[in-house]
């Protein structure tokens, strides 16, 4: 970690962007078990480190492909929580006017491509942005979120073998929570190494913390500028944990409680706090983002419980240009 | 005006709309490749010499070159994708149905896909794989539009319209009308050649062509089931009995206005298809005939189908599987029969 290199203003701009994809989720979960908010949700928490890491590293211009699991990836790339908020409750000031919900949403306004819940469905879309920038010789670079579990997905394979042929602008960012729904990624795979499957396609692959997300920003900073400046493509295995449920109730009962308790040592805000205290920085700024974030996010919720629903006959719209 | 094949028509549309819009690029499997075949059915060939950045040859990777194709749409690029057999867009079936056909209506409409989608299709000599008419399957998917184009006229006319289209255009090309030459000729071809104005056109979706004007039945068919319903109606003429047949050119949007002109005149229609009978476009339209126009109807709407099983290989079960001139013509002496 080349911390001594970053302004305080620098971190605590990565510790809000964390923050605030935490409290969000913990506020969301909250509305959804409490039976306000409709659908079903897959959450973010113990990830945040990845999505701010890697977003931090993008530009105007930039795009990325998200999961079933995007809420993370939109509020990192900037996109408005009241606008996600309000995609969460189907309401028509949502992002995607509520036909999108929780596992569909984006705005590519913001760079974040909305619909991909599909595992793997985003890997060959974000190739072919990066082709698309190259076609158009646009100075920019597409960055492709997936979990462990996609890269078991034939399009994972399908898409870095043409990225590599075309040596295309694209990062491939694998967060690798360990767990596929409920099945261990050790049952599904013999690689001890994610990102020795880039291997296979003579592309760069690198495996790091992701909990870190110093480490993240700055992997994904070296990647994002190497295809930028033509040099390809490459694959970055972030190391995490999924700290809460695959998706709506679940206790991730098969998560063992050793494994679990380890995992919230090592999570990415318990961890970057540590950091900032050990920089010096007091635990008033801290606790002052952490009451701001909250008073954002209320915001949001009011906001988006205030909205409108889309009229019924509203389904009928926006199927063809 | 020159006589043009299907194939060489759909050449030069491509052609034409990639001097016209540099965002607009050909990708797929076995296309643009120095003494290739341009494609399965030779409607790339050659012109990788006058765009030789884009016509993007791919890896066998369906699934993956179908969301590249989304992708680089997403940036403005207008991608015409080239598959070999109609039979293989199940390979990129998440592509289709789950991204491209959804994306724009899931973003609440903030994105265009403006994609082109061509495959051949059609029952022709190689079994069950390879033979698949694909249109039933996309037919009931919401949010991609369908072309079905039997002349060297419409093919040129239609995709002109697909690519400046901002939408997902499947089209569906016959294998035995392209009029492929060389090495990529198909046996038993029949000549579905247009002569092409030598000045620009395109042809709107959703309007349909009466391709014989009559006044006793209609038969609604498209791409080869259209020459077979035309040949039937020549042969019924002689004997007395007045056939219209329409060829509605494109199934999604579809042309209901002139399917009820003519019902309206004939009182009796049958459909013709290619595909297994259950679920498939026969069945959509009959029950909109049903639905809509049963006062003008003096018969019970009848279908002619391939029966529900994969098609064959074996030229005498193919035979028996395609719908044929003779079917058509048997069908509508019945019909006549129990209505006059």
């Amino acid at each position: 970690m080349k911390e001594n290199y970053y302004s305080t203003e620098q971190l605590l701009m990565f510790y809000r962007k964390m923050v605030l994809i935490r409290e969000f989720e913990e506020r969301v979960k909250f509305l959804f078990l409490e039976g306000i908010m409709p659908g079903t949700i897959h959450q973010y928490q113990g990830q945040e480190a990845c999505a701010v890491g890697v977003c931090s590293a993008l530009k105007k211009g930039d795009i990325i492909t998200t999961t079933h699991r995007p809420h993370g990836h939109c509020i990192a790339m900037g996109m408005d929580i009241k606008s996600i908020m309000a995609e969460l409750f189907g309401k028509v000031t949502g992002c995607c006017r509520g036909k999108g919900g929780s596992m569909h949403m984006g705005d590519i306004e913001k760079g974040v491509v909305p619909g991909i819940a599909i595992v793997g469905g985003g890997i060959p879309i974000a190739t072919g942005i990066g082709f698309g920038f190259k076609m158009k010789n646009m100075p920019n670079v597409a960055v492709c979120f997936m979990g462990d579990g996609a890269t078991n997905e034939g399009t994972f394979h399908e898409s870095l073998n043409m990225a590599s042929v075309w040596n295309l602008p694209v990062v491939y960012v694998v967060e690798n929570n360990f767990y596929g729904a409920s099945t261990h990624v050790s049952l599904v795979m013999k690689v001890e190494k994610i990102s020795e499957r880039a291997s296979a396609y003579r592309i760069s692959g690198i495996t790091i913390d992701g909990n870190d997300v110093i480490k993240v920003y700055e992997t994904a900073m070296e990647a994002v500028e190497k295809a930028r400046s033509g040099g390809g493509p490459t694959l970055i295995e972030l190391l995490t944990y999924r700290i809460t449920g695959h998706s709506r109730r679940d206790p991730a009962t098969y998560q063992p409680p050793e494994e679990k308790k380890k995992a919230l040592e090592n999570e990415p805000i318990k961890k970057f706090t540590s950091f900032l205290l050990s920089r010096g920085v007091s635990k008033e700024i801290i606790e002052s983002i952490r009451e701001e974030v909250k008073i954002e996010i209320e915001e949001a919720v009011k906001y988006a419980m205030e909205s409108e629903y889309p009229l019924p006959e509203d389904t009928l719209n926006d199927l063809f240009a | 005006m020159a006589r043009l094949t299907i194939a060489e028509a759909l050449r030069e549309a491509i052609r034409e709309e990639m001097r016209r819009d540099e965002n607009v690029y050909c990708i797929g499997e076995d296309i643009g490749i120095p003494g290739g075949w341009g494609g399965a059915f030779t409607v790339t060939l050659g012109l990788e010499k006058e765009f030789p950045d884009r016509i993007i040859n791919t890896p066998i990777s369906e699934a993956g070159f179908f969301g590249v194709a989304l992708g680089s749409s997403l940036i403005g690029l207008r991608p015409i994708i080239d598959v070999q057999y109609g039979d293989f867009l199940f390979c990129a079936m998440d592509q289709i149905a789950n991204q491209i056909a959804k994306l724009r209506y899931m973003s609440g409409g903030k994105v265009k896909i403006p994609i082109v989608i061509r495959a051949p299709v059609g029952v022709t000599g190689r079994g069950a794989q390879h033979s698949q008419m694909m249109e039933p399957f996309f037919h009931c998917l919401p949010g991609i539009k369908i072309v079905v184009p039997a002349t060297a006229y419409d093919a040129k006319g239609l995709l002109k319209t697909a690519v400046r289209d901002d939408n997902p255009v499947l089209i569906f090309e016959h294998k035995l009308l392209y009029g492929a030459k060389g090495v990529r000729s198909e046996s038993g071809s029949i000549d579905a050649s247009s002569e092409i104005p030598e000045e620009e056109y395109t042809i709107p979706f959703g309007k349909a062509v009466v391709r014989k004007q009559g006044k006793d039945i209609t038969i609604i068919a498209t791409l080869l089931m259209m020459y077979r319903a035309y040949e039937a109606a020549q042969i019924l003429e002689e004997q007395g009995i007045s056939v219209e047949v329409i060829d509605p050119r494109s199934l999604v949007p579809f042309d209901w206005e002139t399917v009820k002109k003519s019902i309206a005149k004939t009182g009796r229609v049958i459909i013709v298809e290619e595909s297994p009978r259950r679920g498939g476009i026969g069945a959509e339209i009959a029950a909109t005939i049903a639905e809509e126009m049963l006062d003008f109807l003096i018969a019970p709407v009848r279908r002619i189908a391939a029966p529900d099983t994969p098609a064959p290989f074996s030229p005498v079960m193919e035979k028996f599987y395609v719908p044929s001139t003779e079917r058509i013509v048997q069908t509508v002496k019945e019909i006549i029969n129990i209505s006059s």
